[in-house]
């Protein structure tokens, strides 16, 4: 089962719900999909390894047998090609890969070659969890590649939680697109409350069944409380605004290896979220 | 006409909140709301919205299903998985390459306008804002992005205004780039958490890689204080300043609930450490205010 955890608002509590929930499941994966910041391992300290390099795929221009026709710079809707009175210029990182230069040029003058996206890192040997990552490179653009090759790694036999990047964008789409299940992690406060309501906008448009986490709960008003009785969506869990929290958050520890307890309420929410999707599996038949 | 991003790496470290407290400091600036997916400032500002226009991203293809004859050389060359086994378009997939159009035998692909979102010129009790709201699970927000400046820039024309302070997305990919690039100055505020300092370094690298001059604000620097020491050390080396530390309040999420600026929320309150805060964000503002003069147009 593939469970991710997303918010429409950055630095609701993502990370800390993906790391505390694989913590407390045993046989489980965990991804880090928020590769233009990932932060899962600065909690886990594992040793990683390159398992995968994410490239694209990006023309190389023969000037020498390039006619200059124009017919590649005019077709490319990414701009990433301009051609010169004496040359066709190329701009690596507004390609998209697509190949339409390469498949138009009637010179056959362009071959294709590969640039580099990013990475894709495994903790070493055996890791409890599972745990990989992406790591999109510094001044790339091409976040949703990344995600996707990533996800390559899913195990379908062990429970996957995807630690899913913030927005609505298609990096968003990307992480979450094809999972079982989606935790909407927010805080009651009206930037939360507003973002969140665009997640649901969003899991809703993909059809996955979702609940509702409110981190830092007493903070803010009952506004997300009112909203998910109104909306029918399940509150799956309430994780207080506890300094002790917070503090074992700013120093990189998953708070449930200090509040063991806590084990406890993550394994009932993953009950929860099994019976959810068997009450919507009925529904349906 | 200067320009100002503020950005974080991390998200929730409290750029909209400084980024609005900016707002209704500055005597002559536009607010342009770059963080277009999950944008926030509209409920501290509340923007009347004067214009509107549709937003076109990408095209999307469509087959026409009478011209196609399922002979399946689009799906061999979609390089994005976007043509599923019934040969209709994915609209999350597609990402307007128009590789198909070309490769169809039939000529049954064609590529039509999306309506990717809409972007705003407006009013606020704190002048002109230009902001934008991208369609969920929309591609290119960084065009967005781009977008909602170059209309920040009109605006700043026709109103004789002489800064754009801009409120930037989290992350480093399309829109932060998007939103830093050609910028005079970018304010990242950061927070001393070990993926605040993290997500820092990160962000720090993609603006060094743009060459653009660079300050750091802490927020809540006293929920860690050796953390903060870090960042301080960190951006010593890299010879960026440190031009304020801000302390953990209540205050940011009181105003918030009040959809008040910290600076008008702190008007009519009697708490002293609550206007110590505000004269602390006053202080961050001036400062920003002499380098951004100190930089030539």
């Amino acid at each position: 089962m593939k469970i991710a955890i997303a918010s429409g608002k950055g630095g609701t509590g993502k990370t800390t719900v993906s790391l505390n929930l694989a913590l407390s499941l045993s046989d489980v994966q965990l991804f880090d999909c928020d590769v233009e910041e990932p932060n899962c391992n600065l909690f886990l300290g594992f040793d990683l390894e390159k398992v995968e390099d994410v490239v694209c795929p990006v023309p190389v221009i023969n000037q020498e047998k390039c006619s200059i026709c124009r017919q590649c710079s005019d077709f490319c809707r990414y701009n990433a090609l301009a051609a010169l009175p004496d040359r066709v210029l190329f701009f690596p990182s507004l390609c998209h890969g697509c190949g339409g230069c390469a498949v138009l040029c009637s010179e056959k003058a362009i071959q294709e070659s590969q640039r580099s996206l990013g990475v894709i890192e495994k903790a070493k040997g055996e890791s409890s969890p599972e745990f990989y990552r992406g790591l999109l490179n510094i001044g790339e653009t091409m976040t949703s590649s990344v995600i996707k090759t990533l996800k390559k790694y899913i195990d379908d036999r062990k429970t996957a939680i995807l630690d899913a990047p913030p927005g609505t964008a298609c990096p968003v789409i990307a992480s979450i697109g094809d999972v079982d299940y989606c935790v909407l992690v927010t805080e009651s406060t009206p930037f939360g409350f507003h973002d969140l309501r665009l997640a649901v906008d969003v899991v809703r448009s993909l059809k996955v069944p979702f609940g509702v986490i409110i981190n830092r709960w007493g903070l803010g008003d009952s506004r997300v409380e009112e909203y998910c009785k109104a909306e029918g969506i399940p509150i799956l869990l309430k994780i207080p605004n506890d300094l002790k929290i917070a503090e074992l958050y700013s120093r990189g520890i998953p708070f449930v290896r200090e509040m063991p307890e806590w084990n406890e309420k993550f394994l009932g929410m993953f009950e929860a979220i099994k019976l959810q999707l068997a009450d919507t599996e009925e529904a349906r038949t | 006409m200067k320009q100002l991003t503020v950005i974080s790496g991390k998200g929730g470290t409290g750029k909209t909140t400084l980024t609005a407290a900016f707002a209704s400091l500055a005597k002559n600036a536009i607010i342009a709301d770059c963080d277009v997916d999950a944008s926030d400032m509209h409920l501290i500002l509340k923007p009347k919205i004067l214009e509107k226009e549709d937003y076109c991203g990408l095209e999307v293809a469509r087959i026409d299903p009478e011209l196609c004859i399922e002979c399946g050389k689009c799906r061999e060359f979609c390089r994005y998985g976007a043509i599923d086994d019934n040969f209709e378009v994915d609209p999350y997939g597609c990402e307007g390459c128009a590789v198909c159009t070309i490769i169809c035998p039939k000529g049954a692909v064609s590529m039509e306008k999306r309506v990717s979102g809409q972007f705003f010129s407006s009013d606020t009790r704190f002048g002109p804002m230009a902001h934008a709201r991208l369609g969920v699970g929309e591609e290119t927000s960084g065009k967005l992005v781009s977008v909602v400046r170059s209309n920040a820039k009109k605006l700043a024309e026709q109103y004789h205004k002489d800064l754009i302070i801009i409120d930037g997305p989290p992350g480093t990919g399309c829109s932060a780039i998007s939103a830093i690039t050609g910028a005079d100055l970018v304010l990242v505020v950061s927070e001393p958490t070990v993926s605040g300092v993290h997500d820092l370094k990160r962000v720090l690298e993609l603006i060094v890689h743009f060459m653009i001059p660079t300050v750091v604000c802490i927020n809540k620097y006293d929920i860690n204080e050796e953390n903060t020491q870090l960042i301080e050390n960190f951006c010593a080396k890299l010879g960026i300043s440190v031009i304020g530390k801000l302390p953990y309040n209540d205050i940011v999420t009181k105003a918030m609930l009040q959809e008040k600026t910290l600076i008008e929320y702190v008007k009519s309150s009697e708490c002293l450490n609550e206007s110590e805060f505000a004269d602390q964000i006053c202080q961050i503002w001036t400062r920003v205010e002499k380098i951004l003069m100190s930089i030539q147009d």
